[in-house]
């Protein structure tokens, strides 16, 4: 059951548009917000409260890079791998993510505290290479600063 | 040196507020458009000042407004979207005006909305622009309480609502078909054109997509005239550019330029040249999606047109940087992989092509290419290359290719040769 919060902000949306369905993606937004995560009953939640098929959720849901159909850990991290990133070294930023946090892209380590994927340009390519965790960007990131940055987050 | 759209943007400081826009002569365009100004008017004086569409394709934004159904005929509700997307990699010049000055964004809307009679208009923004987005929602408030949004905007009896969408990360979004299909709540694929979005575009209803840099342009043309916007130019498309550099240069930025000061100036002057021990090998002028030019074209003028004559396209105007560290192949490897993700699937030569592309790149980095995966790549530029499929997106991704099999073949025919990369 969608939850009246979420209920609340979908039917925010809704009044919006002309018409329910085009809410979904903010409706996947929404959940997402809440849970974490889009799982299965997620997607069917959202489609009987957008009088649509659970399949056309889903296809939606998988379609985006930043709804995650699969649980993430309480923290994402996003690394562009995009070109200017790429001449300016993300890949040894990556190397050192991956022996710091045991976990490869698409992987969540076994505490659940961080989930490491790639990420298609993060727009600042002037201060590559850059990730994000959360909503927080870091720019300019050398391999020497990644223990305190990733040290915030519990 | 005049700079319309960066003069008050300090990056250093947070963006102007309501009553600091308007102390720098904020919304008095919009004011003027209100108390004496039809939309065909607005119209004509943005078709004269020869405003290109600052997205990458450069189209003439008065002549897309033109194409709108004015008048009896309208069908409303009629849209304007703000392409925010900016997903391209090395494009990064929207956000320092989306961060630095978000009115001016607003009220161009506002006045691009006004000449073509839109009723709704949304800024479609990057997920990624966390900030702009807090910034962007606060000013749209700031916007609808000073009567700007809203009903019956200064008593001229145009009413405007504004909304923010923020995306959910995919390039595709950034195309203006698949951008709709994306606000109606659908996966983002393009669609087939005609119907053009200003006859049939958002829900079905009239709808104008122009991209933030453009949209920004704007009230600096109706303050102080279309000749003035041409004059401010070196070349024959009006106005300034946020021009951007990123690579190994000593100052990667961004900065607001006259259109068509030379690639020269911008990598020399104001990206202080390349970092110590690296020199240029070649340059992507206007983001991922446009042809390498080289060492040969320092000289040209980065406007429309040169860039054109010069065989590549000015794009978004910013350009990413191949020093002579970074092994070609990798770069273009890169590019690929990211063209091969972000295909949104719709058509098969770009859905199956780019990851085969992908495929022959890795193994020739890996040192397992074979000698015929050079004429492999080439066909594909052609297979993969405009006409042949249903977007730009594919075309557009050919682009850096054919040009590094063109001026780079050597470090292609290495890594055959060697079986390895000889920049490794």
């Amino acid at each position: 059951m969608l939850s009246i919060t979420e209920k609340e902000a979908i039917d925010h949306e809704i009044g919006l548009v002309p018409h329910k369905r085009a809410t979904v993606i903010e409706a996947l937004k929404i959940v997402q917000q809440h849970r974490g995560w889009i799982s299965d009953e997620s997607v069917a939640e959202i489609a009987e409260y957008l009088e649509i098929s659970p399949a056309e959720v889903d296809s939606v849901a998988t379609f985006y890079n930043l709804i995650f159909r699969r649980p993430v850990g309480r923290h994402v991290i996003l690394l562009c791998d995009s070109i200017s990133c790429y001449v300016m070294g993300y890949k040894q930023l990556y190397t050192a993510l991956q022996s710091k946090l045991q976990i490869s892209f698409g992987q969540t380590g076994p505490d659940n505290r961080f989930t490491l994927l790639p990420n298609a340009c993060l727009g600042c390519c002037d201060h590559a290479p850059a990730l994000m965790i959360d909503k927080d960007l870091y720019r300019d990131v050398t391999i020497e600063q990644l223990d305190d940055i990733l040290q915030q987050y519990t | 040196m005049e700079r319309p759209l960066t003069r008050n943007i300090h990056p250093d400081r947070p963006p102007l507020n309501l009553k600091e826009y308007e102390r720098t002569g904020g919304y008095v365009a919009l004011r003027k458009v209100c108390s004496s100004m039809n939309p065909a008017a607005v119209q004509e004086l943005v078709k004269d000042s020869n405003l290109k569409g600052r997205g990458g394709a450069g189209f003439s934004t008065g002549m897309k407004w033109g194409l709108i159904p004015m008048g009896d005929k309208a069908a409303h509700p009629t849209y304007l979207i703000a392409n925010a997307d900016e997903m391209e990699p090395g494009t990064f010049k929207d956000r320092l005006l989306l961060e630095g000055n978000p009115h001016q964004l607003i009220e161009g809307m506002i006045l691009a909305a006004y000449a073509i009679q839109a009723d709704i208009a949304y800024v479609f923004l990057r997920w990624a622009y966390h900030k702009a987005a807090g910034l962007i929602r606060k000013s749209i408030q700031e916007a609808y309480d000073a009567g700007y949004l809203g009903k019956d905007i200064l008593g001229s009896g145009f009413h405007l609502e504004m909304h923010l969408h923020t995306g959910v990360g995919r390039y595709m979004c950034g195309e203006e078909t698949a951008l709709l299909n994306a606000l109606e709540g659908k996966r983002a694929t393009p669609r087939a054109k005609p119907p053009f979005p200003q006859i049939s575009g958002l829900f079905g209803k009239p709808t104008i997509v122009n991209n933030v840099e453009t949209l920004c342009c704007v009230p600096h043309i109706v303050n102080n005239g279309a000749d003035w916007f041409k004059g401010l130019s070196y070349s024959d498309d009006g106005g300034t550019k946020v021009y951007g550099v990123s690579g190994k240069v000593k100052r990667p930025g961004a900065w607001e330029l006259p259109m068509g000061v030379t690639m020269r100036e911008l990598i020399e002057e104001h990206a202080g040249g390349m970092k110590a021990g690296c020199s240029l090998r070649g340059v992507l002028p206007g983001g991922a999606s446009t042809d390498f030019l080289t060492t040969q074209h320092l000289d040209i003028k980065m406007d429309y047109k040169s860039v054109a004559a010069a065989g590549s396209r000015l794009g978004t105007g910013t350009m990413i940087v191949l020093d002579d560290s970074t092994c070609p192949v990798g770069f273009v490897h890169n590019l690929q992989h990211f063209f091969a993700q972000e295909s949104c699937g719709w058509c098969t030569p770009c859905r199956e092509g780019l990851p085969w592309v992908e495929k022959i790149l890795l193994s020739l980095e890996k040192g397992e290419g074979k000698p015929e995966d050079l004429e492999l790549l080439q066909l594909h530029t052609q297979y993969l290359g405009p006409g042949n499929t249903f977007c730009a997106l594919a075309p557009g991704a050919m682009e850096p290719l054919q040009s590094a099999l063109k001026y780079f073949r050597e470090d292609f025919e290495k890594h055959v040769e060697h079986k390895k990369c000889p920049y490794d």
